[in-house]
This record gives structure tokens, sequence and C-alpha cells, in this order.
């Protein structure tokens, strides 16, 4: 079993504090999911679909269930409970019933004493398909059959929509949507589907508990979520699901939607024994949900002193075979895609469709990332237009306390726009490095392949924009109970996921600083001793389990005071400022708020092309961000470098591609992630502006970065090559004009 | 499946004879991956690392004979990179530092890949490849050991044991093509060497026909030489690039190439 509890440390909120995981992850010793083992284990294997569409006509499973070492093969009509399960629609089936609708959907399971015997077994299932027409293209989802003839019609941001294979449709309309300018520009932006690449596979371990419940220890980024999903689909109350949260190897958004946890619970409740699922690299890339793939139509007017006068943007996003958090990654790509800019005239449309492509969900950045690539390429070419430099045409529309959203939400508490964009174009850009240079340190890299021949350098800038925390009404909250000893010591219990992103140090630093010992050890994160702690995700965790954690520390003195002394145990639930939805019709905030608070980055890229080749390398990277507060400046950093990684990703090479619906680069062969020759070096600077709302004043930091590196990336890539490059990732192709950018 | 690590490369032929089906293991860099998703299921894998005769290399009568074991970390290093310039910067492209301490030229010539790195270079120096089993020795030269894409001439029972190279000491070079700056499978690569000796131009890319390819030309033919290697070319649409694009960059891969030696 790998619950551990995270050991006494030092480190008060504010200091920068090395991470506990950090040596060991090094080292190689830090305990992941795929390394969980229990005695008397078998081993589960998933059958997927081969095709992206089809119906199924017969499942025989009869020559897997009499091969050697086979104790279960389970299909749909094994599941005991509800057949369906969803983040937001349930519409996704535990097993597929009478149709698959993408290229690898989960069909059949298997377990088995050695995993070879069970992947052998699955590829025994005969599946009789007949396959269906695919819809691969989402501009005509709407015009296909649908994939869900019934589907749910209830949830999160539902809105009437009579066309097919819509998962949701919003419009925001503010102010004078016609209204003119004296100038305008437009352009037509794609987004390619980019994935988590984790290097952590999905994996978890499945033990029955012998009275027929179940705990399942998996890398999860919610383990409430997960456990009030999977117990119905069971057919068990949630209190006999336990789940613990296993080493987990990067989530980014990837492990907000169920993988293996029914999968392994059902196998484990059937063959009361425990059951462990390891997707393999091809399986993982299949079987997770990827970043939505966008195209988006853009119009900007602004007056010839380079005011925005009128934001009009269509979006369309492919959300792939079933739901996921499409309605969210909707609502939030149109919530924030002028950016953070002042304007009094918007409308933006956004839709979500359902095709049979690979399924899309969260990803780091949530919707901003496709529209803050958009929109900033407009504001370029505003700029341009007007003859304005393009950080001075940010700062005169850059958003403030006071100012009024396309969404009708009027801005309070903090938001530096102003102050970030400053303070990244003041971070000094360092000289072009002279030639002649070691190959590795010019575009095309250790392929040798220029001397500086080709080599242009270009600079760009861009501003990122997102809300953190949930939004638009969602009842967000976290739990954390904290237990104070006779001896001093105290025990915190808090279920917030660590995926990498810190928030094991910033807890403990808060219950350090809230207690003022050092004696604080953290328990391990679980279902079973503590209320939910929401996600990991949305940039919440750190303001979250802070407000937690610190709230359960003052209650439990304050009730130490009272009693005089003795042992304490307290829980507390944190939520920040309520949210309200927005109108379905209008786009329009019901309340005070949609979004709780927002945080930016302003980042200028350097980067040289080789415009004969199309190849390129970004040299560095100068960054500010708006924090609120830092808790630990060094976590931070980290957390910028990370997240800027991840966008100069999805500038230059990461996309899933697809043909017909069927992934053709499930692997990191050709799925390509930067590495350390592609990767600049990073300056930051930290925009510190307390956020009146939050505890300790602290935003979230995650997604930021993300949201805004691609954007900039590409600006700096227009910069080098002058070409338009209205596309990411950028290929060679379009640089060196042998396809349309 | 069985594992079989024979120690001299007489056990090794006699392994190979009787089980002709097994395959060869020298790095494993390529096997492993097959292994890996289940591309191919051997009954049994003759691993060639601790065949001494199969490692490092040498001289022989002004050639060198390169050990099917010679790693790519090796060829970059000392006397074989001054005596082969091309072979040792093909090399430094094969991905990361550990793949070049494992990966070796036998192994390229083994998988037969069009993307092999190692393999322009000693395609345009008119390698020779030496071959044997229980039944004797064979020489191929490298054009004609390479006929499709992963296909070789090598016969159930024949194990790679060197390649044989005459080094023209030419002013030459490598080049790769790759979506990012290291640790890619070449989109295309090209290896270009200035034979002022023999009055000629030689080049050979990867990854844009089949097999790798050869091109050669006369010295004063320098300003078409960039169409005619781009013209060789028979590159395909796939995940890793266009076909418009492979020849386009081996026009210009050829143009610096030529700029490279002749400056």
């Amino acid at each position: 079993m790998s619950a551990t509890a995270t050991t006494p440390g030092v480190g008060r909120v504010g200091d920068s504090v090395p991470r506990l995981d950090g040596p060991p992850k090094v080292k190689g010793e830090f305990a992941y999911a795929s390394d969980l083992q229990a005695a008397g284990m078998l081993w589960g294997h998933t059958l997927r679909s081969p095709h992206p569409h089809a119906r199924i006509v017969e499942i025989d499973v009869s020559a897997a269930l009499t091969m050697s070492g086979v104790h279960a093969v389970l299909t749909h009509d094994d599941v005991p409970g509800q057949k369906t399960y969803g983040l937001e629609f349930a519409d996704q089936p535990v097993l597929a019933h009478d149709r698959v609708r993408y290229f690898g959907e989960a069909v059949a399971l298997v377990a088995a004493e050695h995993p070879e015997q069970a992947r052998r077994a699955a590829e025994a299932i005969r599946v009789v398909y007949e396959e269906l027409p695919v819809v691969s293209d989402m501009e005509r989802a709407t015009e296909m059959e649908p994939l869900h003839p019934e589907r749910p019609t209830m949830g999160h941001g539902y809105r009437d929509d009579p066309r097919p294979n819509v998962v949701r449709h919003m419009v925001i309309r503010h102010g004078d949507p016609d209204a003119q300018g004296d100038v305008s520009v437009t352009g037509v932006y794609e987004v390619g589907i980019q994935d988590q690449a984790f290097l952590g596979p999905e994996s978890g371990l499945a033990v029955p508990d012998g009275e027929g419940g179940v705990d399942i220890y998996v890398a999860t980024q919610w383990l409430h979520v997960d456990r009030d999903q999977v117990a119905p689909c069971l057919g068990l109350d949630p209190e006999q699901v336990r789940i613990h949260l296993a080493g987990v190897g990067g989530a980014f958004g990837g492990r907000e939607d169920l993988s293996m946890q029914i999968h392994g619970a059902l196998l484990a409740l059937h063959t009361s024994r425990p059951v462990k699922i390891v997707y393999n690299r091809e399986e993982s890339f299949v079987g997770h949900i990827h970043r939505h793939p966008a195209r988006m139509w853009c119009e900007h007017r602004a007056t010839r002193d380079g005011r925005l006068v009128n934001v009009r943007m269509r979006i369309l996003l492919d959300g792939g075979a079933y739901a996921s958090s499409s309605t969210a990654v909707a609502s939030n790509a149109a919530s924030f895609a002028v950016g953070p800019y002042r304007v009094d005239n918007a409308l933006i449309e956004a839709t979500a469709v359902y095709t049979n492509n690979p399924p899309c969900g969260a990803m780091r950045g949530f919707g901003a990332v496709q529209t803050c690539f958009a929109a900033e390429a407009q504001m370029d070419l505003l700029a341009a237009e007007l003859g304005i430099d393009p950080v001075d045409l940010r700062l005169l529309n850059a958003l403030a306390p006071g100012d009024v959203l396309p969404t009708g939400q009027v801005v309070e508490g903090s938001c530096p726009v102003a102050e970030t964009i400053r303070a990244a174009a003041a971070i000094p850009v360092p000289p072009a490095e002279e030639l002649p240079r070691d190959p590795i340190r010019l575009p095309g890299g250790a392929g040798n392949t220029t001397r500086g021949e080709g080599v242009r350098r270009g600079v760009g800038f861009a501003v990122g924009f997102k809300n953190i925390c949930y939004s638009e009404g969602f009842d967000d909250s976290c739990a954390a109970r904290v237990v104070l000893r006779a001896d001093g010591s105290a025990e915190v219990h808090c279920a917030a996921a660590e995926v990498g992103q810190g928030v094991t140090g910033v807890i403990l630093q808060v219950a350090r600083t809230e207690l003022g010992t050092d004696a604080v050890t953290l328990m391990p994160h679980t279902t079973s001793t503590v209320g939910s702690a929401g996600s990991a995700s949305a940039s919440r965790m750190t303001w979250m389990a802070a407000g937690a954690v610190r709230d359960a520390c003052r209650a439990a003195l304050e009730q130490r005071e009272r009693s005089g002394g003795g042992e304490v145990d307290v829980e507390r639930v944190h939520r920040h400022p309520r949210t309200t939805p927005l109108d379905p019709e209008s786009g329009q905030v019901t309340g005070e708020r949609a979004h709780v608070a927002f945080a930016c980055a302003a980042m200028r890229v350097v980067a040289e092309v080789d415009v004969e080749l199309g190849l390129t390398r970004v040299v560095w990277v100068g960054t500010a961000q708006d924090v609120g507060r830092a808790i630990n400046p060094i976590a931070l950093e980290g957390q910028i470098e990370g997240g800027t990684a991840q966008g100069i990703g999805l500038a230059l090479m990461e996309e899933i591609q697809t043909r017909d619906g069927r992934i053709t680069n499930a692997s990191f062969t050709d799925y390509l992630i930067p590495t350390a020759l592609d990767m600049p070096p990073v300056e930051s600077v930290l925009v510190e502006v307390p956020e009146p709302a939050a505890p300790y004043g602290a935003k979230g930091v995650g997604e930021p970065p993300t949201v805004v590196s691609t954007a900039a990336v590409a600006a700096a890539l227009r910069a080098a090559t002058g070409k338009p490059l209205r596309r990411v990732p950028v290929r060679p192709d379009e640089i060196v004009g042998l396809a349309l950018s | 499946m069985d594992v079989v690590t024979p120690r001299t490369l007489d056990e090794a032929l006699c392994l190979k004879a009787e089980l002709p089906q097994a395959r060869f293991l020298q790095g494993g860099t390529d096997v492993l991956v097959e292994l890996n998703f289940d591309r191919s299921r051997p009954p049994a894998l003759v691993n060639l690392n601790e065949v001494a005769e199969l490692r490092g290399w040498s001289r022989e009568n002004g050639a060198l004979l390169l050990g099917a074991g010679l790693t790519y970390a090796e060829a970059m290093r000392g006397a074989l990179a001054d005596e082969m310039p091309a072979l040792a910067e093909a090399s430094r492209t094969v991905g990361s530092p550990q793949i070049r301490n494992r990966g070796t030229i036998g192994g390229n010539l083994g998988t037969a890949s069009p993307a092999g790195d190692a393999l322009p270079p000693l395609l345009a120096e008119g390698a020779v490849v030496l071959v044997a089993s229980v039944r004797g020795e064979r020489r191929i030269p490298l054009d004609a050991f390479l006929v499709g894409v992963k296909r070789n001439v090598l016969e159930p029972d024949e194990i790679i044991v060197s390649v044989r190279v005459e080094p023209s000491r030419a002013p030459q070079t490598f080049m790769k093509v790759g979506p990012r700056n290291a640790m890619v499978i070449s989109v295309c690569s090209l290896a270009l060497h200035a034979d002022l000796a023999r009055g000629e131009l030689r080049a050979a890319f990867g990854s844009a026909a089949p097999t790798v390819r050869l091109v050669s030309a006369p010295l004063d033919a320098r300003e078409s030489f960039p169409d005619l290697v781009a013209g060789a070319a028979s590159p395909i649409d796939d995940v890793r690039g266009t076909a418009a694009y492979r020849r386009h960059a081996l026009r210009v891969l050829a143009g610096r190439a030529l700029e490279r030696c002749l400056a």
C-alpha cells in the first residue's frame, strides 16, 4: 500500500521550502501508483474498441473465460449499478453497450494471475462490430446523426439546443454587438489536440474489503468525486467505496475523469481478490481525455488610438465522444475569449460538439489556452494595423478593478493586469548569442542542420488571463481536519490531491504558521478520514486547501483554549465567495459574480527560427505573473517553468494526430514533448497584489503560465518569420511556405 | 520467451542455426520497443551484447572494420570520429545519451529502417556489410543489403558481424531534420561527401524513400546537385512530416552541406 503520511519539516507561509518529494523522485525511489502491490493480486486488462464508431453486434467471452490464469471476464452486463458515469453528464458507459463511440473505448475487462495472461485473454474475446459512419469533422457534427440520441439534458450549463451533437452552446452578448470601430482585424485560428502527456500512466489497485465494499488506491485529482461516480456504478453506498491517493506522476487535468477506478473495483469485487490495472503508454494516450482542439473565428474592432470597441468571436470545440467537462471548457473559453482587456461591446459564441474523435476534457488552462492564442494574435494584428507598440496597446486596454467583463461581472479584488504587463516588459532581453555556436544552441539542435544559415530572431509578447477556482455557481468547497495532541504536535487531514504541484508543502506551511509549531504531520490523502477537498484543478487547490487548513487550525486552537488542554479534533469546510451561473441566453452574470477571482500572466519570448527548414528554438522567456501572494516562491518558480514548457510544447510540437477518428501517434516516439534542449531559461517576476477573498491573499498559479506561453511563442515565431501562423502547433511546412499558415 | 546469451561468435552462429526464428538483440533499443508495443513476439532472443568479436572497431589494410556492436557513443569519439566525421555527426543525432550508449551500428543495419541515422554516412562511404552463418561468410555492399522498409537480405541463420569501410577522408557532413531539437526520429536526413580525390559529390539521404538512397554527381555539377538530391527522393506523408516538406528540406540540406564541405 502506498498511502503514507508526510513527515514534519520546516517553513512557514511565504518561505521558499524545498519539495519533500523532490529527492525520492529524482532518485527513482518515489512510489507511484504503478508501483502498487498487494498479496494475492490479480492483473486487470481492458479490451478496447478498434473502431471509432460501431454497433456492437455480439460479445462472446467463452474462449477467454477458459484460458489459464483467468479469473474474470466482464462486460456491460456485469455492471451491477448505474451503467454510465461522467463529471457533468453521466453519458459515458462503464463498458460499451450497444455502441462504441471512440477509438479505444472500453468494451470488456479481464482479471488474470499475470498481466500477459490478462492481455491474451482480452485478445480472445470475440466482439462482432458493425462499423458506423464516423463523425470526425467538428464543423459537420451538428448536421450528422446524433451520437447520443438520448443524451442527458440536466446538468451544468445546459441550454436547449435543437441541433444534434451539441454538448453546450453558449453566447455572451455584451453592450452593442454591432458596434463599429475605426479599424477592424479578422482572423481564423486553430489549435490541435494537446495531450497532458503525464509520465505516470494510469494505474491503480482495487482491494475488496470482504464486506461488499472496496478500497481503491489510485492517482487522481479529486478523491471524493471519484467515489461519488464509482459507488453508484458498483451499486454501493458511497461509504462502501474508499478512495486513497496513490503516487501521482503528473495530472494536468487528465486525471479528473475516471480511468481504471470502476473497472478495477468491478474485477476486485467479482474475484474477491485485489486487482491492479496499469495502462501501457499507448493505452494511456488513447484512454484519457485530451485538450479540446479548437477553431476560432475572430474580429476585433478598435478606435484609431487603439481602444477596443467590440470583440466578436465564434469558438468551436471538439469534445469527442463523451461530455467529460466540455460544458465548462466551452464556457471558460467564452468567458476569457477577450483576454484581460476592457471592451464595452462583445459577441462571443462558444460551441462544444460531440464527435467520434478522441474524447476531450480538462487540461491545464481549460479553454483559456485556445482563446488566448487567438485573441493575442488579434491584438498583435491590431497593433500592426494601428502602428502602436504591441505592449502599449495591451497597457492601453488593460483590465483593472471596477471594469466590467463581457459577462457583465464587475472586476473586484486583485487584478493587476497593467502592473503585470509592465513587470514582464521591464525584464531585460538578452542580446543574441554570437556565431559560431555549438549546433545544439541553434534551431534544429542536435540535428546539426544549420551553422546560422536561415536563422532569424523574433521577439513576441502575450498576456494570458484565467479564472481561479470553480465558477458559475458551483458549490466549491474544501474540508480539512486538524487533530491537536496533548504533547503539542498536530495531525492534519486533507484530501487535497498532491499531483506534483506541491500542495502538501502548502498545507504544512499553513498549519505550521497557524499552530506556531513545526511538529505537524500531514496524514494520508483519503476519503475515509476527512471530507472532500474538491479537485486539484482550476488553479484552486492552494487557495482552498490553505483556507480549509487555516480555518481548521484556528478552530482547533480555540477549542483547546475553551477546553483548557487535552486532545482536540476538528474539521472545517472552506468555501470561497459564492458565484452564480451565467444566463443561458445572454451569457450575462445572474448574480454578483460568475468567477470568484482572476489571475494573469505576461510573457516575452525570444525565439530563433530557421526559416528555410521551419525549425525553431525558444531562446529565452521573461515572464511576470500575478500571484496574489506567494506562499512558496521557489515552488511557484517551478510551476511557472513547467507551465511554460507545456505551452511551448503546444506551440511547437505537441499534437495528437488522428485519421478518421483513430489516433496515429499514441507514443512518446511521435507525440513529442519538449526536452531539456527545447526548454529555454525562464526569468520570472512575481507580482504580489493580495487577493482579498483568498486565504493569505494567495491566488492559484498553475494555469496562467500555460495559458500565456503558447500565444507568446507563436508571437515570437511570427516576428521571426513574417508569416501569420494561425495554427498551433506551428508546422515547419507553414514556416517554409508549403502550407497555408 | 527464452533469452540466450552466447559468449563467442561461433556460439552465436550455432544458436542462430538452431533457432532461425530467434531475434538478435545487439543493444536492444529497437527490439525492446517492438516487444513493448507487441509488434513482434519472437520465440527467443539471442543477446549479442557479450560477444567480444562484435565489439568496437579495428583497422585492416587501410580499411576500417566497424563491429556490429559498435555503439553510437563510441562512433562519436576519438580516432574513428576523425576517420569518419559524418558517421560521428550522425551518431550524435541519435536519441539521448542513454540510447547512444546502447544503440549499435549493427542494430541500425538489422532494423534496416529508412530512418536509420548511421546508414546515410555508411552508404556514402561505400560500406560493405560482412555477414556470417554456420555456412560461411558473405560480403554484401550496403546498397544491396537494404532492400525495403525494415527489410534486408539477411538469411534466417545469418548474423551481421561488421561493416567494412575504406574511408574517403573527403570533406563530409551529416544533417538530420526533426521537429524538436533532440531525440527525434528523422523526418529526413542527409550525408554529403565532397570527394575531391575522385571528383565526385556523393549524397545519401534517409527517411525520404523506402531505403536510404545514394545520389552522386561530378564535382562541377554543384549548382544542380540540390535539385538532383530532391528529385531522387520518393518521400511519403506520415505522422512525422509531409512528402513535400521532406523534398524541400533535402534540397535545403544539400545546398547547406555543399557550402559546408566546399567552403
